[in-house]
C-alpha cells in the first residue's frame, strides 16, 4: 500500500506510550550506528530504552543476501520499560534482503520504511523474492513507506563534492534523520556526535550533517507521511544518566571494586565474541594501573591471571562458553589454590562454537560443573546492562572475602544492549575489605597458609613477604600447611571445606524478593538477562487478572537463603529460560520441586507475548 | 666470561625447604636443584623475592624443595602463569621449571609466545627426552623411531630441537648445560639470572629409570670432550679431548675439522658471537651428533625491552600523560542527562 498524500501544511502530532524501532540493513550500512544514535537521543529526550543489536557473525556477508542482514532494535518508552519490545511499530529496510528477515517482527499494521533504491532487481533476486514485495500486494497490512534514500543523499552531498562509495555510506544518517522526524527526536545529540566523530574529516562531516537534516526535513516536507508521533519522557527516579551496555558496565563495575578494594587489576583473556568488548574497555583506561593481556590463547588468558592473583592483583578473565570450557582445567587449579579470580561468561548460542552473535543461557550447567572433581564455585548472573556494575562488585567482594573464584554468567543480550542508567556515586560504595598475612599464623609460629578462617577462607600471603615462603600447587593440599597430601582423610576433610565456603556464600546473598502476587498459585522463575521480559510478562499477566508470582535470581550458587520457603508456596513453577531447562534441572534435583520448563533457544531473547501465553496456557490446563 | 659475584650473604642452604626431595634415586634433577640454590646463593637477593613456578612432570616438583614462593600449576601452563605474575610483581624474581613434554608439548604454544614477548622469566627445560611421571612414553625430544610403551614399534614422531624453538621464537636469551656439570651449569645459571629477558636454558638431564644415557655422550666423561662444544663468547669453538677439533664455515657451511690436518688452524675457526645474527645461533641449535659436537653454553643473548617493563612503562607514560584515572568521570562517561523527576528515596 502507498500513502495518499494530504494537503500540505504542519502535520499533526500523535502522542503515544511507547514505540519500537528497528533499523535494518546490510552489515556494511551503519545500521547499528544509527540505532545507536536514535538510542541516545531518546534516552537524552528522557524516554526509557531498550536496545537489542542483532548482527551476522559473519564480518562482511556478500551485499544483499539474507545472512549479512545487520539489525538494530530500540524500544523507547514514557514509562520504565525492560525489554527491547517483542513486535516492532517501525522497520527501517534498506533492502529487500533487510525486509525479508525482520517483516515477522512488524506488527501488524506496522509501519515500513524502505530505502526503494536498495530494491534493485538484483537484490530482490539475492534475496529469493520474485517481485517487489514493494509492488505485488504483499505488503497490504502495513503501511509502507517508500523512500528513495540512496538518491536523496547522493544529490544531498554531491554539491560538497561527495561521490560515489563515500555519499553512499551517509545514507544511515538520512535513515535516521527521518525516523528522528518520525518519532520527533532532537536532532541535537546527533549533531554533536557527528561533530566528534568527524573532528578531522570536515567534507565527511558535512556531508553527514546534510544528509541527517535531508532525512528529517523530508519526513516533514514529503506529502507522504500524514503525522509523526511523540513518545514523552519518562518518569525516572531524579538524577544524572547515562546509557550504558552490559560490557561496559561491567569493565567499570571491575575498575571500580579495584578501586574499593585497593588493589590493581590484571585482566588476562583471548578475543572472543560477545565478550571482548570487556577487554576493549578495560584496555583503554590504563591510566587507572589496569594491566591487560592478549594472551595467545584462552588456557594462557586465565593462566596469566592466576599468576597475578598469586602476586597480589585482582585478576579477571572474560570469554564465553567454548573459550570457557578451554579454561575449565585452570578453574580447577584456581579452586584448589583458594586464590580470588574472576570468570566472566559472556554466553552465546551453543553448544561448540554455535551462535557466536545471537544469545543464549545454556551454560549454566557449565558454570556450576564444568570443571573435573568436585570444584564448587560461587555463580552470578547479571539481570540488565546497568546491573553488570553491581554484580561485577559484588563479584569481587564474594572472590576477596572467600578467596575463591567467581563466576559471572552475563550473555550476549546483556553484552550488547543498552538501557538508562541512573549514574552511581563511587564515594556513596562500600570498601571491600582486604587482608595480607605479614607473620605466621600456626601456634608454634609457623605458617599454616591454608589455616581458615570462620568464612573457610585461607590467607592471602603476596610473595616477597619476608618469612612466609611457601609452595600451593594443584595437587591435594594438606589442612593447614598446603603441603601435598595424599592422605584420604584429608582428601574428604579439604574437599567439605571448599564445598563449606561456597556454600558460606549465602551469608552475603540477600534474601530472594518475589514480585508480584504473593497469594498466585504460579510462580515464574527467571534468570540472567530474560529478567525484563519475564518482569514484563508478569506485569502484564497481573494486569489481565491472572495472579502471578515472579522471582528474578541474580545468585545461582549458593542460592538465596529463602528460595527453599518460596519455592514450597506455590502450585505451580514455571522456569522461564533461553535453554533446554538447566536452572529447571538443578532446582528439581536440590529442592524436589515439580518444576516445569519454558524454554526457547533460538539466539533470540523471550518475547512478553511467548511468557504471557504459557502461563495462560498452564492456567487453561489446570482450569480444564 | 665474567660472572659478577656480588657479597654472599646467603648460603645455598637459605635456599632449601624443609620438604623431603622426592625424585628417584640418581635422577638428574638432583644436580640441577643443588646448582640453582647454589646459583642464587651467590646474589643479595632474600629467597622471599623470587618465585619457582613450574607446570606438571617430574621436574615440576621442583618449587617444593626451594624455600621460596611457588606453584605447582598444571600441565603445560607455568609460563603463563609465571607472566601474570611477573606483569602483576615485577620485583619479583621468576623462575619456570619445566620439561620437555610439559614446554613442548602440551605447553608448547605457551613457550613460543613467552619467548616472543620476552617476559622477563628464566625458564630452565629439563630435556630428558622421554615422559617420566607417566611412565615412559616418548617426548618431543625423543629421537625417530624410539621404542617405548605407547609406540612399541618406534616413534614415528620427527623430534624437535628445543633451542631452534626457542631461536625461531625470538628469544633473547639462549643457553644450554648439561645436568653433571655442575660448574658449568651454574655459570649458566649465573649468566641466565643476570639476564634482562626471557632466559632459556635447555639442560640435558638423565632419567635413569626410563631413558637412561639419553645423553651419555655428553655426560661421560670419557667421551664427552668429542661430543660437546662449550661457547664462550668471542672465543673459537675449539672442541676434542686434546683440544685438537673445531668448527669451521666451509663453503658456507659449518663442518668438523681437525687443527693441523687440511690446513686448519685455530684462526680458521669459528668464533663465537652471542650477539650474532639469528641464522648463526640457529645453524648452532640445530648441530647434533654423531655428526657434530653439540654446543653447550650461551649460544644467544642480546638486549631486547622485557614485555613486563613494557606493560608497565605503557601504563606509567598514560598515567603521566592523562594524570592518574578520575573514576567518577570515568563511571559518568560523556553523554549524560539530569531526569528532575521525583526523588524516590
Amino acid at each position: 500500500m502507498s500513502v495518499k498524500t494530504t494537503e500540505t501544511g504542519e502535520k499533526p502530532i500523535q502522542s503515544i506510550q511507547r514505540a519500537t524501532v528497528r533499523f535494518a540493513g546490510d552489515s556494511g550500512d551503519g545500521m547499528q550506528l544509527s540505532g545507536m544514535q536514535f538510542t541516545n537521543t531518546s534516552a537524552v529526550y528522557g524516554n526509557d530504552v531498550s536496545t537489542l543489536p542483532d548482527f551476522p557473525a559473519e564480518i562482511r556477508a556478500p551485499a544483499g543476501t539474507v545472512y549479512g542482514v545487520s539489525g538494530f532494535q530500540l524500544h523507547f518508552s514514557s514509562e520504565d520499560i525492560h525489554t527491547p519490545g517483542d513486535q516492532v511499530d517501525t522497520l527501517v529496510a534498506m533492502n529487500p534482503a533487510a525486509l525479508k528477515v525482520n517483516l515477522r517482527d512488524l506488527k501488524p499494521g506496522g509501519i515500513i520504511v524502505a530505502n526503494e533504491d536498495g530494491f534493485t532487481t538484483q537484490n530482490l533476486k539475492l534475496a529469493g523474492f520474485e517481485e517487489s514485495p514493494l509492488d505485488d500486494g504483499s505488503l497490504d497490512g502495513y503501511r509502507v513507506f517508500q523512500v528513495p534514500m540512496t538518491n536523496a543523499t547522493t544529490h544531498a552531498v554531491e554539491e560538497l563534492g561527495v561521490t560515489g562509495r563515500d555519499a553512499h555510506r551517509c545514507k544511515n544518517f538520512f535513515a535516521l534523520g527521518l525516523v528522528c522526524w518520525l518519532y520527533s527526536r532532537p536532532l541535537d545529540p546527533v549533531v554533536e556526535f557527528i561533530h566528534s566523530k568527524f573532528k578531522s574529516n570536515e567534507q565527511m562531516r558535512e556531508a553527514n550533517l546534510k544528509v541527517l537534516h535531508s532525512g528529517y526535513y523530508f519526513g516533514e516536507t514529503a506529502e507522504m507521511f500524514q503525522n509523526n508521533f511523540q513518545v514523552k519522557p519518562a518518569t525516572l527516579p531524579k538524577g544524572l544518566y547515562r546509557q550504558v551496555r552490559g560490557n561496559e558496565a561491567l569493565a567499570l563495575g571491575l575498575l571500580t571494586a579495584g578501586h574499593l578494594a585497593k588493589k590493581e587489576l590484571f585482566y588476562g583473556g583471548y578475543p572472543i565474541t560477545p565478550a571482548s568488548d570487556i577487554l576493549h574497555e578495560l584496555a583503554r583506561h590504563k591510566e587507572f594501573g589496569v594491566r591487560t593481556v592478549q594472551a595467545e590463547d584462552e588456557i594462557a588468558g586465565i593462566c596469566t591471571t592466576i599468576g597475578a592473583a598469586f602476586g597480589g592483583s585482582l585478576g579477571v578473565t572474560a570469554s564465553s562458553g567454548p573459550g570457557i570450557a578451554l579454561k575449565g582445567e585452570a578453574l580447577g587449579l584456581a579452586t584448589i589454590l583458594e586464590l580470588p579470580l574472576i570468570v566472566v561468561n559472556v554466553q552465546r548460542g551453543g553448544p561448540s562454537t554455535g551462535l557466536p552473535t545471537k544469545t543464549e543461557q545454556s551454560d549454566l550447567m557449565q558454570a556450576m560443573y564444568g570443571r573435573n572433581g568436585d570444584c564448587p564455585m560461587p555463580v552470578l548472573a547479571p539481570r540488565s546492562p546497568s546491573d553488570c556494575f553491581d554484580i561485577a562488585i559484588q563479584a569481587v567482594r564474594i572472590a576477596l572475602k572467600y578467596m575463591t573464584p567467581v563466576m559471572i554468567l552475563s550473555d550476549g543480550y546483556i553484552a550488547n544492549s543498552a538501557e538508562p542508567w541512573l549514574v552511581p556515586s563511587v564515594d556513596d560504595l562500600e570498601e571491600i575489605p582486604v587482608h595480607h598475612l605479614e607473620e605466621t599464623n600456626g601456634p608454634d609460629g609457623e605458617l599454616l597458609p591454608y589455616k581458615r578462617d570462620e568464612d573457610y577462607s585461607r590467607p592471602w600471603v603476596l610473595p616477597g613477604t619476608p618469612g612466609l615462603m611457601h609452595r600451593v600447587g594443584g595437587l591435594e593440599k594438606a589442612d593447614g600447611t598446603g603441603n601435598v597430601s595424599y592422605d584420604p582423610d584429608n582428601h574428604q576433610r579439604m574437599t567439605d571445606y571448599r564445598h563449606a565456603k561456597v556454600e558460606k556464600v549465602v551469608d552475603v546473598v540477600p534474601d530472594q524478593i518475589v514480585y508480584g502476587d504473593p497469594d498466585a498459585d504460579v510462580l515464574l522463575i527467571g534468570w540472567g538477562g530474560t529478567y525484563g521480559a519475564i518482569r514484563e510478562a508478569t506485569a502484564e499477566l497481573i494486569e489481565r487478572g491472572h495472579p502471578v508470582a515472579n522471582i528474578h535470581l541474580r545468585y545461582l550458587n549458593p542460592f538465596p537463603k529463602n528460595l527453599p520457603e518460596i519455592l514450597k508456596k506455590y502450585k505451580h513453577v514455571l522456569v522461564a529460560e533461553l535453554n533446554k531447562g538447566q536452572l529447571r534441572e538443578i532446582l528439581r534435583a536440590r529442592f524436589l520441586v515439580d518444576a516445569r520448563g519454558l524454554n526457547k533457544v533460538q539466539g533470540r531473547p523471550f518475547m512478553v507475548s511467548e511468557i504471557v501465553t504459557a502461563v495462560e496456557m498452564l492456567m487453561n490446563e489446570e482450569a480444564k | 666470561m665474567t660472572t659478577a659475584v656480588e657479597t654472599p650473604k646467603y648460603s645455598f642452604k637459605d635456599f632449601a625447604s624443609d620438604q623431603d626431595v622426592r625424585w628417584c634415586p640418581g635422577c638428574g634433577d638432583y644436580s640441577i636443584l643443588a646448582a640453582v640454590k647454589k646459583t642464587l646463593a651467590q646474589f643479595d637477593v632474600p629467597p622471599e623475592k623470587y618465585a619457582f613456578i613450574s607446570g606438571i612432570g617430574c621436574s615440576s616438583r621442583f618449587p617444593y624443595y626451594m624455600n621460596t614462593y611457588g606453584i605447582h600449576s598444571i600441565h603445560g601452563r607455568a609460563m603463563s602463569i609465571a607472566t601474570g605474575l611477573k606483569v602483576a610483581r615485577p620485583d619479583l624474581n621468576v623462575w619456570v621449571i619445566t620439561g620437555d613434554g610439559d614446554g613442548l608439548s602440551i605447553g608448547g604454544n605457551h613457550t613460543i609466545h613467552t619467548l616472543r614477548r620476552n617476559v622477563d622469566l628464566k625458564i630452565l627445560l629439563f630435556n630428558n627426552q622421554i615422559y617420566g611421571l607417566t611412565k615412559g612414553q616418548y617426548s618431543p625430544t625423543s629421537p625417530f623411531g624410539k621404542k617405548t610403551k605407547s609406540t612399541p614399534m618406534g616413534s614415528l614422531d620427527w623430534p624437535v630441537l628445543p633451542l631452534a624453538i626457542a631461536l625461531a621464537s625470538e628469544a633473547t636469551f639462549v643457553a644450554r648445560a648439561v645436568d653433571t656439570h655442575p660448574k658449568h651449569l651454574i655459570e649458566v645459571l649465573t649468566r641466565a639470572h643476570q639476564h634482562k629477558g626471557a632466559a632459556f636454558v635447555e639442560i640435558y638431564q638423565n632419567c635413569n629409570i626410563f631413558n637412561d644415557g639419553a645423553f651419555s655422550y655428553a655426560q661421560d666423561r670419557k667421551i664427552r670432550a668429542d661430543h660437546i662444544v662449550e661457547l664462550r663468547d668471542g672465543e673459537p669453538m675449539v672442541f676434542g679431548k686434546e683440544d685438537d677439533k673445531g668448527l669451521a664455515h666451509v663453503e658456507g657451511q659449518v663442518r668438523v675439522v681437525t687443527l693441523g690436518q687440511g690446513g686448519f688452524t685455530k684462526n680458521d675457526l669459528l668464533v663465537h658471537d652471542e650477539k650474532a645474527p639469528m641464522s648463526e645461533h640457529f645453524k648452532l641449535a640445530r648441530l647434533r651428533q654423531p655428526d657434530f659436537p653439540e654446543p653447550i653454553g650461551v649460544i644467544r643473548a642480546v638486549e631486547r625491552p622485557t614485555y613486563n617493563d613494557l606493560v608497565n612503562d605503557q601504563i606509567a607514560e598514560i598515567t603521566e600523560r592523562k594524570g592518574p584515572g578520575k573514576l567518577q568521570e570515568l563511571i559518568q562517561g560523556h553523554a549524560t542527562w539530569q531526569v528532575a523527576g521525583e526523588d524516590l528515596d
